[in-house]
């Protein structure tokens, strides 16, 4: 495993995928949700995974996160292998590198915004954790907000306090699942803004997951999936 | 963030939020019952080592039933130790207009050797510490007696042929008895007066005590000197040996008080079961996005055991803190008992609390909650993918291993661990069996009322394994709470109805041979019928056809009857109140030495038709062949005997009469006229003796009773975690069933319903076990016709429904009256 020094001097693919297969069992018999995908993403890079529903989306960033395993395959994290990895090593290797953005927020009901977010720095033992929370609240316009318990926060500010949670450890790599599948048009548009304005200022490779076209096309890069495979792979025009 | 930490964050937060309201509240329940019974003991045991040096008056004492005469009093002296002498005998003592028993105590002037006796000028006057009895001429009273008396310090009692000032009131002796207060309140007065009460005459029943104290070498050399030449019916009793005997009693007490709070642990255990279950189920989610953020399994572990570990100590500090309120509340039915007082209990119960908390986390809880380390991070993005069970197996045998543990802690590891275990599976299978033939029987009301009525009866159906523990909870609770109310009550009233109206109110005894015939006359004088006096001769069983008796092995009463001093007697045919069962009865003024012995105490010692009992009695011995076996009712109130012999046999040995009497109440005048002309006679007024005993039953039962209340308890949180596991599903359905046009009213009747029909099943449940145990008492116990009350049948149900009904309404009503839209939406 290396540490995260050594990854930020690291020049090659930030992720890579070689033959990824995900076959489950059904009633009907063995069902393959994701079949022999192959990627390589470079540091930095803004990529929109898009496709129907049950396209296998989700199943390709779960493995490519390392929370689950694939049939067959393997995935690469910088220089470390995922799959080589067991339970617990996934979840170190997520820790230091991996930030997550999810349709439903995921917020601790439990834990207030700050503690929230600081929550993955707590979990490395990070020093000066409170501090970097703060910081990373306020870039997302919360410091108001950061005693209030998830149930006193509106859809818009939950989702803004899952970004500050993802960002706040400085992620190489950072996944969105359908980020504004649960807000209306408008907060989703401002929480795209706000996710868009965040990677550019902090270099992170973004891997979004989505079926909406619009924000997809302000990726850099698009990759559909169909039927458990990969039928587009295209980069946006340099602007 | 260490796992602690986190452990104390979720748990205080789901504190507030009430996830964990059941799971704590049920745990309180458990370590409560546990330690207000620890507590108590505690303190009762404290009582008994508080007086353990001076339990005996002295290093060292020798109790007899005759007279030791002088030879170890100068022995001792010889060797350098102190001496001091007391005589205790039951007499009756007079005012000019009121008599009472009273245990005579005649003490030399230097006693107690050891402890101090505390004193008050009168009656509820402030006491002060004394080292030595009173003077000749004085009487120091216990309060009790004065207060029978109706008299206070001051006043002249008759004590046999003489008259004593009492001076003082007795408050305090060391060789008190620290168990219950006997029925004869104390009288002390100086040895030196004794001869002249003419009260020592032989054959009366009468203790010896002699009392050494000393340095412990020379006290130890002389006991065992003395050891080998003590004769039949003297004890050597050293300080160890009486707090040897309390102690047992007292750990038995423990036991039995500890196995009932277990019962309570045990239902309580079966609501953290549930309610761990729905709580790491709500726990699933966080854990999952706490692994997907970069937590191991072994944080989420050390996390998860904190987080028990932390609730178990909060739960065993806050149930001790209750269980010791709790014990004040025993203490309280049953403080009036205990001589002395109690003082303040220790904290090992608390250690106790902790414990019990602990282990019925790791028995009840851990299991659901270890699953939680097996979350898989996947379920961020698929709600569907869920933690790996722990084995139902290895939850049983975790719980199972938990409880016999607990088992082995309260009684032992020995017989009693067996019938433990046995006694609560097959009454938890009978119960459960019984909860669900009463569920079941619900069915064809199903079509009887409404809709709310159908929907509330359809829910107890459907959740039919959760019904029937909620009803087997409750019920069982319910069940021993009626139960003891039965006995305090419907048991103690039918023996007094049962007995006949001219059953007799009083025993003379102690009448001397030559009294016999004054003392009818004395009766007659009266106009009432002479007493009928029966001989009394004490007498020890010395061999059986020609085996020692000490040699003999015997099993409950029959061991008491070879080691003590019997009641003999001799007729020449039965009273009413005996009936020959086996062999044959002797012909009147037979010269045969022939022996009828009662079926139990024949059967306990091991006898049979033809055995050749030898007695000893007044240094004499004689033999009598054992010719037939009775049985006695000895609730008859007249004078009854183990060992019956022919008149031959007892010819010449020392007796004293004794006789059951009826007295009316306008009639007492013939008990003074009694005692007065006979100061040896002692008279004891059964209606003060019943009353007495069934106070101590009635206070014993409360205190017991008090205890069960924790088993009422655990069976309400058993019922709160069974409904806050249906929680989501009760939401979802009563917003379902207004959606459909359901009125809240309609879905608040439904509900009402269905708790009810469980109050009410409970409830049919506890009285028919209640009823069930209070016939098998009443029969194999108290052997009586026992015709239960229908207060019963009417107020078993009503209780169950209305406890139920209110609890289960209570934890309901905010469920059912949720806004149906957010429900839906939500779901």
């Amino acid at each position: 495993m290396m540490g995260l020094s050594a990854m930020q001097e690291s020049t090659g693919p930030i992720l890579r995928a070689n033959e990824l297969t995900k076959k489950v069992s059904s009633p009907e018999g063995e069902l393959t949700i994701l079949d022999n995908v192959s990627l390589e993403v470079p540091r930095g890079q803004t990529l929109a995974v898009v496709g129907s529903s049950g396209a296998g989306k989700s199943t390709l960033l779960a493995l490519l996160a390392g929370l689950d395993e694939p049939t067959t395959g393997e995935v690469w994290l910088g220089d470390a292998e995922l799959t080589a990895l067991d339970e617990d090593g996934r979840a170190a290797l997520r820790n230091r590198q991996v930030g997550f953005v999810f349709q439903s927020f995921h917020l601790l009901p439990a834990l207030t915004a700050l503690e929230n977010v600081l929550l993955p720095l707590e979990l490395a033992n990070e020093p000066q954790a409170r501090r970097k929370a703060t910081e990373t609240l306020r870039q997302v316009g919360l410091e108001a907000r950061m005693s209030h318990y998830p149930r006193q926060l509106s859809g818009g500010e939950k989702q803004r306090v899952a970004i500050a949670r993802a960002y706040v450890a400085a992620p190489q790599l950072l996944f969105a699942d359908e980020p504004t599948g649960n807000l209306d048009r408008r907060t989703g548009e401002k929480i795209m803004e706000l996710l868009f304005r965040l990677n550019a200022a902090t270099g992170t490779t973004l891997m979004l997951v989505t079926h909406d076209h619009a924000i997809a096309q302000r990726c850099q890069r698009r990759i559909g999936i169909e039927g458990g495979r990969v039928v587009l792979d295209e980069m946006s025009e340099p602007a | 963030m260490s796992p602690l930490q986190l452990a104390w964050s979720t748990l205080l937060r789901n504190l507030r939020g009430g996830q964990l309201g059941v799971l704590l509240g049920a745990l309180i329940v458990a370590v409560a019952a546990l330690t207000s019974v620890g507590f108590f003991t505690d303190r009762v045991a404290k009582a008994v080592d508080r007086e353990a040096n001076v339990i005996l008056g002295a290093d060292l004492r020798l109790r007899a039933t005759d007279d030791p005469g002088a030879d170890y009093r100068e022995r001792a002296e010889d060797q350098g130790l102190v001496t001091a002498q007391v005589v205790t005998f039951p007499s009756v003592v007079l005012t000019d207009d009121n008599s009472q028993l009273a245990a005579i105590h005649a003490v030399t002037q230097n006693y107690p050797l050891r402890g101090e006796l505390r004193i008050a000028e009168r009656l509820f006057g402030p006491q002060r510490p004394i080292q030595n009895g009173p003077q000749p001429g004085q009487a120091w009273a216990d309060p009790e007696l004065l207060a029978r008396l109706g008299v206070d310090t001051g006043v002249i009692l008759n004590v046999g042929a003489i008259r004593l000032e009492v001076t003082s009131v007795l408050q305090y002796r060391p060789d008190q008895a620290i168990g219950f207060v006997g029925l004869a309140p104390d009288l002390l007065i100086n040895i030196e007066d004794l001869p002249a009460t003419g009260l020592v005459q032989p054959g009366s029943r009468i203790t010896w005590s002699l009392l050494f104290a000393g340095p412990q070498q020379v006290i130890d050399s002389f006991a065992t000197g003395i050891k080998d030449q003590l004769q039949p019916g003297q004890r050597l009793q050293t300080i160890g040996d009486s707090g040897e005997q309390i102690r047992s009693a007292i750990d038995r007490a423990q036991s039995f008080l500890s196995l009932a709070a277990l019962i309570a642990v045990l239902l309580a255990a079966t609501a953290v079961a549930v309610s761990a279950r729905r709580y790491a189920q709500t726990q699933v989610d966080g854990v999952a996005l706490m692994k997907c953020l970069g937590a191991s399994q072994g944080y989420v572990l050390r996390a998860t055991l904190w987080e028990l570990l932390l609730l178990g100590l909060g739960a065993g500090v806050i149930g001790s803190v209750l269980g010791f309120l709790a014990q004040a509340g025993i203490a309280w039915f049953v403080i009036d008992l205990i001589e002395g007082g109690l003082p303040a209990p220790g904290i090992g119960p608390l250690v106790s609390g902790l414990i019990t908390a602990l282990a019925v986390l790791t028995g009840f809880a851990l299991p659901s909650m270890l699953a939680l380390r097996t979350v898989p991070p996947l379920r961020v993005l698929r709600h569907d993918a869920e933690p790996r069970p722990v084995s139902t197996v290895v939850s049983y045998l975790i719980a199972v291993f938990v409880v016999v543990a607990l088992l082995i802690w309260i009684v032992g590891a020995g017989r009693m661990l067996l019938i433990s275990v046995l006694g609560l599976s097959l009454g938890a299978a009978l119960l459960s069996g019984a909860g669900w033939i009463l569920v079941w029987s619900l069915a064809p009301l199903r079509n009887a009322g409404g809709a709310a009525f159908r929907y509330g009866l359809a829910n107890i159906a459907r959740r039919r394994s959760e019904s029937v523990a909620q009803i087997v909870a409750f019920g069982f609770g319910l069940a021993v709470l009626l139960l003891l109310s039965v006995i305090r009550t419907d048991l103690l009233d039918t023996w007094r109805t049962n007995l006949p109206a001219n059953a007799p109110n009083h025993f003379i005894i102690n009448v001397q041979p030559n009294e016999v015939a004054g003392v009818g006359e004395i009766f007659e004088g009266q106009a009432l019928p002479p007493p009928a006096l029966a001989p009394l001769v004490r007498a020890r069983i010395t061999a059986i056809n020609g085996i020692a008796a000490q040699d003999i092995s015997a099993v409950g009463e029959g061991r008491q009857l070879l080691r003590r001093e019997a009641n003999l007697t001799w007729s020449d045919g039965l009273s009413a109140s005996n009936t020959l069962t086996s062999g044959e009865f002797w012909q009147p003024g037979t010269d045969a030495f022939e022996i009828s012995v009662e079926d139990d105490a024949a059967r306990d010692i091991g006898l049979e038709i033809g055995d050749q009992l030898e007695f000893g009695v007044a240094g004499q011995t004689f033999t009598a062949t054992m010719t037939s076996t009775r049985q006695v009712r000895w609730d008859s109130f007249q004078p009854n005997f183990y060992f019956l012999l022919t008149g031959a046999a007892l010819q010449g040995a020392p007796s004293t009469y004794i006789s059951g009497v009826y007295i009316p109440d306008d009639r007492r005048q013939v008990l003074l006229d009694l005692v007065r002309a006979y100061p040896t006679v002692s008279v004891i007024d059964l209606q003060s003796v019943l009353e007495q005993v069934r106070g101590v039953m009635d206070r014993a039962a409360l205190a017991v009773q008090f205890v069960f209340l924790f088993t009422l308890l655990a069976g309400i949180v058993v019922l709160l975690a069974t409904i806050q596991a249906t929680r989501e599903e009760r939401r979802y359905e009563a917003a379902m069933l207004r959606t459909l046009g359901a009125s809240r009213g309609l879905v608040f009747k439904g509900v009402l319903a269905e708790f009810v029909g469980l109050g009410a099943l409970a409830g049919v449940l506890a009285t028919l076990v209640a009823m069930l145990m209070a016939y098998l008492l009443a029969n194999d116990v108290f052997r009586l016709d026992y015709q239960p009350d229908a207060w019963l049948w009417i107020g078993g149900p009503l209780l169950g429904t209305l406890l139920v009904g209110i609890a289960g309404i209570l934890a309901t009503y905010k469920v059912v009256s949720h806004p149906p839209v957010a429900v839906l939406r939500a779901h």
